[in-house]
């Protein structure tokens, strides 16, 4: 299992636009998005989940991913985007974030690409559901336009309520 | 070697001088008890000799030099012309003190009291020239015996065996040492090396004779031996006076290495001393093999894998209970043999986390005989169980709640010398320290014959604060009282204990290790504390309740009772929420489903299940939708990929592979801890 260094992140971002870059795209609502493949750990169907309490409603609780407790974001509640429904096509992507393992409910995975340099624009300034800071840039792709989110940053957000500041400096 | 970094040995020095400290430390505690036989002195010399040794290598030459005189002095002692006194033991635990903080001080940069270290070195040397024949000051008139240090010289005999170089010991370096002592005439036995091609590169073949000349006490040269003692053959005898001095040795290493076609000579000493290095290495798995140093962190990633297992074999367990035993028969025999293995892999790793109890324990002698010589008090210190073993984790966690265990019992419990001679006691008090295994605990219990609590103090002190307490009180509830926070019964404040921060924290740092506190006490005859743990901290007695459609763990410790309450059982108070009257006590309810907010509509308590939970010495109901069953769990980190969750100490994985979350019931019972005044209630 490799760990992304999660202490150079801008450097990383970086790097990362510098170089041709895989992303793995899923759909929330009508927007495209595509995370850096590196922080995927892997795709799977929505487990029960076990209630946590003193959350907020888009933490859907935590589920044993083999042994490990891990919590699950659906980002469908969190942006209120689509439909927020739970069936066998209801998918879950485990990412690999800040040293830490957290599932995220989308509205569905489509496919892996590879984006070069020149296929990434800069972000503009435009009303996505997902707050611009954590967009890094625009990747067009004959018809499609996906929305690259620095997911490691957008969950380690205060408003995710997924860490603690407090519990960091326990462990 | 000069491109190895020594500085990453530097940690494994430190630690293994301050248990070489400890192991010092107790043995000088059972000369200052009895009389000592010669493996106890050697003990404490050899502690003192490696600490030497590790702290010239690694450049400490504070350390160096301090233990330089100590082992002089117990060196003395070890060969029998130095007897040890009380004043010697004590300068002598007074220098592992010292030494104790100038290794800390190397360890950590700071500033060790140099001016008390130096009064004490120099008191060492006071003792060494005050006691008996010291090689330091040796007249070399007096050289009659043959073991006189004025001898001219001395011919040693060094045959080592063959495995040597396993220890990290390389003969060219004691040689290289020895010629420091004076010239040396070193002649190489090569008799028992076979020839090349069988010859192993990590066995010691030669053996060497070496003349020296010079003046120097036998205890010079056999010092530069001390490493190899037990892995060598050393005669040492003087040089007869009549030897001529007739062959300058200026060669000072080990022969010459000359490469002869075909012969045997010399030339495998080169291959034989090539690995010593890296050998060096490996002396950290020294004495035989029998302990190897691993991180906490790799048993502890060990154990957390051994609990999937767990989890995993008990989920084939429960998918197999509906299979047809004939048809699915060798499928259900491998699995009730993978039962069997993975419960007894379960216990070998969780056993290797395990250390004795001696490791806390072995501290106390050395406080208990300090704070008695304090206090003016004679006490004699029995401590019986010391080998039962308790997982690292808990060991480390009791060792401040049991120091003021034993600091109590002797401020508070034992008397005075006169006092206890006249109540007809022997003057000596007795404290005792001893552990035990009770079904699948472990029982630590400090018991004294001293005075014992007095009730009657407690019951004025509780009345006075406040605390709810009356005359009719059972001594077992008295004796909660002490657990109170703040709460002392010392008349005055000493500097020992009496200050009223700790019975309180002593219960709550147990409990905090799901752990009990019993006190057992009888006027006049003395007091038994009882701490009862559970034998890990990664495992949980638990009672899984269910609320709705989740399931919540409780653990089984805190657990006192569980019961159907009749409607007027239930009182609802204005502000504060509902009551529930179990006997005479009146305890604030809580139901879980609206704590942890789950869906569902509540029940009415009558038709719901209460579980009166304990902890930190307040209690309270629960209220549940139902009781599932007892079982132990694998007690996991919520904190690990998510953050702290109020009134949730953890979470565990179930049979069927659903994560079931531990409840806190020390926070919750904090935050329900309405002070429980009966007679209001009641009126």
């Amino acid at each position: 299992m490799s760990i992304p260094a999660s202490d150079t992140g801008p450097v990383n971002a970086q790097i990362a636009s510098a170089m041709p870059n895989e992303f793995l795209t899923f759909t929330l609502g009508e927007e495209e998005y595509g995370v850096d493949i590196l922080k995927v750990q892997e795709i799977r169907g929505y487990d029960t989940v076990t209630r946590i309490p003193d959350a907020p409603d888009f933490i859907k609780g935590v589920i044993n991913l083999r042994g490990t407790i891990v919590p699950v974001v659906d980002m469908r509640l969190k942006f209120k985007l689509g439909r927020a429904d739970y069936n066998e096509f209801t998918v879950m992507i485990i990412l690999n974030i800040a040293r830490r393992v957290v599932g995220m409910v989308v509205d569905g995975v489509s496919d892996v690409m590879q984006l070069t340099p020149e296929q990434i624009r800069p972000a503009p300034e435009f009303g996505s559901a997902v707050n611009s800071r954590f967009i890094t840039g625009i990747g067009a792709l004959d018809q499609r336009m996906l929305i690259l989110v620095d997911i490691e940053r957008l969950m380690s957000a205060s408003d995710m309520a997924l860490m603690d500041n407090h519990s960091q400096a326990l462990q | 070697m000069s491109g190895i970094d020594i500085t990453r040995f530097h940690q494994t020095f430190f630690e293994e001088s301050f248990e070489g400290l400890d192991a010092m430390e107790a043995a000088l505690l059972r000369m200052s008890s009895g009389p000592s036989d010669a493996e106890t002195i050697n003990t404490i010399f050899r502690a003192a000799h490696s600490i030497k040794g590790g702290a010239a290598t690694f450049g400490f030459s504070e350390v160096a030099g301090f233990t330089h005189v100590l082992e002089t002095l117990l060196d003395l002692m070890r060969s029998g012309r130095h007897e040890a006194t009380p004043a010697d033991i004590d300068c002598l635990l007074r220098s592992g003190d010292a030494l104790r903080s100038l290794l800390t001080a190397a360890r950590d940069g700071g500033q060790p009291d140099r001016d008390g270290i130096a009064a004490l070195k120099a008191e060492l040397e006071s003792r060494l020239k005050g006691g008996g024949e010291t090689p330091s000051a040796p007249a070399p008139a007096q050289a009659s015996a043959p073991a006189a240090p004025a001898a001219r010289g001395w011919r040693v005999r060094f045959i080592p065996k063959p495995e040597l170089f396993a220890s990290g010991n390389d003969p060219v370096r004691i040689l290289r040492e020895l010629t420091q002592l004076g010239r040396c005439e070193v002649h190489c036995d090569s008799e028992r090396l076979p020839g090349l091609r069988i010859a192993h590169p990590e066995v010691c073949y030669l053996a060497w004779t070496i003349e020296l000349h010079g003046d120097c006490p036998r205890e010079a040269v056999a010092e530069v031996f001390a490493w190899v003692e037990d892995d060598c053959e050393l005669h040492i005898d003087a040089l007869e006076a009549a030897v001529e001095v007739a062959v300058t040795a200026t060669e000072t290493r080990a022969p010459e290495l000359k490469l002869i076609e075909g012969g045997k000579p010399a030339t495998p000493a080169a291959a034989a001393t090539a690995p010593a290095p890296g050998v060096d290495r490996r002396a950290e798995t020294r004495g035989d093999g029998s302990s190897i140093r691993v991180a906490t962190e790799k048993i502890d990633a060990l154990i957390n894998l051994v609990g999937e297992l767990v989890i995993t074999q008990a989920m084939l367990q429960q998918q197999s209970a509906g299979l047809d035993p004939v048809q699915f028969e060798r499928l259900l025999a491998g699995l009730s043999a993978l039962n069997r293995n993975t419960r007894s892999i379960q216990e070998a790793v969780m056993a290797t986390r395990m250390l004795p109890v001696d490791f806390v324990f072995s501290r106390f002698p050395r406080m208990v005989r300090d704070l008695a010589a304090k206090l003016g008090k004679q006490v004699r210190l029995a401590t019986s169980g010391e080998q039962t073993e308790i997982d690292k984790g808990v060991i480390e966690r009791i060792a401040d709640p049991l120091t003021h265990l034993v600091r109590n019992a002797i401020d508070h419990g034992l008397e005075l010398p006169e006092v206890r001679a006249a109540s007809g006691k022997d003057p000596i008090g007795t404290l005792r320290l001893a552990a035990s295994h009770q079904g699948g605990h472990i029982v630590v219990e400090v018991s004294d014959d001293g005075r014992g609590l007095d009730r009657r103090r407690i019951l004025a002190k509780a009345a006075e604060r406040g605390l709810p307490c009356s005359e009719s009180m059972a001594d077992g509830e008295v004796w909660q009282l002490i657990f109170a926070p703040g709460f002392s019964t010392a008349a005055e404040v000493t500097d020992v204990s009496g200050r009223g921060v700790g019975m309180d924290v002593v219960k709550k740092n147990i409990e905090a290790l799901n752990g009990a506190v019993e006190i057992q006490s009888e006027a006049g005859r003395g007091m038994r504390v009882a701490i009862r743990l559970p034998l890990t901290l990664a495992i949980l007695d638990g009672m899984s309740v269910a609320v709705g459609e989740e399931v919540f763990i409780l653990p089984l410790g805190s657990v006192v009772e569980s019961l159907q309450p009749q409607p007027e059982q239930v009182k609802r108070m204005a502000q504060q929420g509902s009551v529930v009257r179990v006997r005479n006590e009146y305890l604030p309810l809580v139901d879980l489903r609206e704590w942890f907010a789950l869906p569902g509509t509540r029940r009415a308590t009558h038709e719901a299940i209460v579980v009166i939970v304990e902890a930190e010495g307040r209690k309270l109901a629960m209220q549940i939708d139902e009781l599932v069953g007892q079982q132990q769990v694998v007690i996991k980190s919520l904190e690990t990929n998510y953050r702290r969750v109020r009134g949730v100490s953890g979470a565990t994985i179930l049979g069927d592979g659903r994560v079931s979350l531990i409840v806190d019931v020390g926070a919750i019972v904090r935050l329900f801890s309405s002070p429980q005044t009966p007679a209001a209630i009641a009126a």
